[in-house]
């Protein structure tokens, strides 16, 4: 029998119907940012770089819009793929100017990360970051990050290193299933 | 243009892009795939680093050169690696004493050059900082789980340790480049920083029941040039697309 995917999901067929109307022109700042709160992240496409916190500031300077990012990890492959994304997205308004600045101080970390954000991750199936569990020592980090599909805190972790590097791999020993723990950076 | 800075600059980029490619020789070959999957990312963030440091030299140096020059396109003798990152993996014991070997010196390091008064090392190192301590907690964990874990795998960690020993004093041998840089206060003085390390190995290695080998000769000449036949071996590699079709792309 074909898997009900809408069954399964429900949350993300309602997602799709909140549409943002984007402004026919830019003039202000806040137009700017509304339209590349429509750039995801090209491996978690729920979510946008507002979100993610690596839209850091867009400043006005002599008519030229200075859009200033920072990435997240830096071997992060989807960093080059976000710059592109920015441009072939800004590059559709006409006469738009603007510069894109990266910035690695103050870095990033996952307190950047807006609760809707994180509420958005752990519908996607993987488990927001929680402060409070920050791994400090050798060997921490055994459990206690909220299965994203059951909510069962009984989990553990397989690997600090997942397939991307943002997340961690845990596993659900309630529900049997392996899940993306979005570690606190 | 402040040569000393230009090779430091150099030395440390070396050092992380030899490592990074070291580290990815093991993807689609790790033990285990979360293994795999572990050292890739590892790698991942040496080369990401890499490229940074890369830049900021195309900057120093201001010939036009691009960081895919000087990654691609320079000889063997003019790479300031450190020996120990272009040392071949061997096994996976052999790779996770080499990479607790380093990352017990990268934290310390970074830390250190985090508060360089040269604004873009500072920023690079804090950048960095924040990966080396998942990079040192990866790298103990599997130095104590073989160290501690059968005889074979004490064996082979306890090998490896030996066979790389040769290699760690080169870390805290200061060339004339850094002693031109210390005694201008951009860059931190190893001796605090090996005050460290050798804390951090002691510990680890006392948990993981590895005894520390004795400091009798040690290696060096990698920060200026001079290295093992190996280096040669990962060029090869890593340079063949470039050199045999300049300037492809994909």
């Amino acid at each position: 029998m074909p898997i009900d995917y809408k069954k399964l999901f429900p949350q993300e067929t309602e997602e799709q119907n909140l549409k943002i109307v984007l402004p026919s022109k830019i003039s202000s700042i806040q137009d700017v940012e509304l339209i590349l709160s429509q750039v995801t992240d090209p491996e978690i496409p729920v979510i946008n770089i507002v979100e993610l916190g690596i839209l850091r500031r867009v400043k006005k300077v002599n008519d030229i819009f200075e859009i200033e990012i920072t990435p997240t990890y830096v071997g992060c492959p989807a960093m080059g793929l976000i710059e592109m994304n920015i441009k072939s997205i800004l590059d559709t308004y006409q006469g738009m100017k603007y510069k894109i600045i990266t910035k690695l101080s103050p870095p990033w970390t996952t307190a950047w990360l807006s609760e809707q954000g994180k509420l958005k991750l752990k519908k996607y199936g993987i488990a927001p970051p929680l402060e409070q569990k920050r791994i400090q020592k050798l060997f921490e980090g055994q459990g206690q990050i909220a299965c994203p599909r059951c909510n069962s805190v009984y989990t553990s972790l397989i690997s600090e290193f997942g397939s991307t590097a943002c997340k961690s791999m845990y596993k659900c020993n309630d529900c049997l299933e392996a899940f993306d723990y979005f570690k606190c950076h | 243009m402040n040569q000393s800075l230009l090779n430091y600059v150099l030395s440390i980029a070396d050092s992380s892009l030899i490592l990074g490619q070291r580290l990815g020789e093991w993807c689609g070959h790790g033990p285990i795939l979360e293994q795999d999957i572990a050292m890739t990312n590892i790698s991942l963030d040496y080369v990401g680093r890499a490229r940074l440091l890369y830049q900021y030299a195309t900057e120093l140096e201001g010939l036009g050169r691009t960081e895919d020059d000087l990654a691609f396109l320079r000889e063997e003798m003019e790479f300031k690696n450190l020996l120990l990152t272009e040392h071949r993996n061997i096994d996976f014991g052999y790779t996770v004493a080499r990479q607790f070997l380093l990352d017990a010196y990268f934290v310390p390091f970074f830390e250190a050059l985090s508060k360089s008064i040269d604004q873009r090392l500072a920023h690079i190192a804090e950048k960095s900082l924040k990966e080396s301590h998942y990079h040192y907690r990866w790298s103990s964990e599997w130095m104590i789980r073989l160290g501690d874990g059968t005889e074979e795998s004490h064996n082979r960690i306890q090998n490896a340790v030996n066979g790389l020993w040769e290699f760690t004093g080169e870390m805290f041998i200061i060339t004339d480049y850094e002693q031109q840089l210390i005694d201008d206060h951009i860059i931190p003085n190893l001796e605090e920083i090996k005050s460290i390390w050798d804390q951090s190995i002691n510990s680890v290695f006392s948990e993981a029941t590895i005894s520390r080998p004795k400091d009798t000769w040690f290696q060096k000449g990698g920060k200026t040039g001079q290295h093992t036949e190996q280096l040669g071996f990962i060029l090869a590699d890593m340079q063949y697309l470039q050199r045999t079709y300049p300037g492809m792309e994909w």
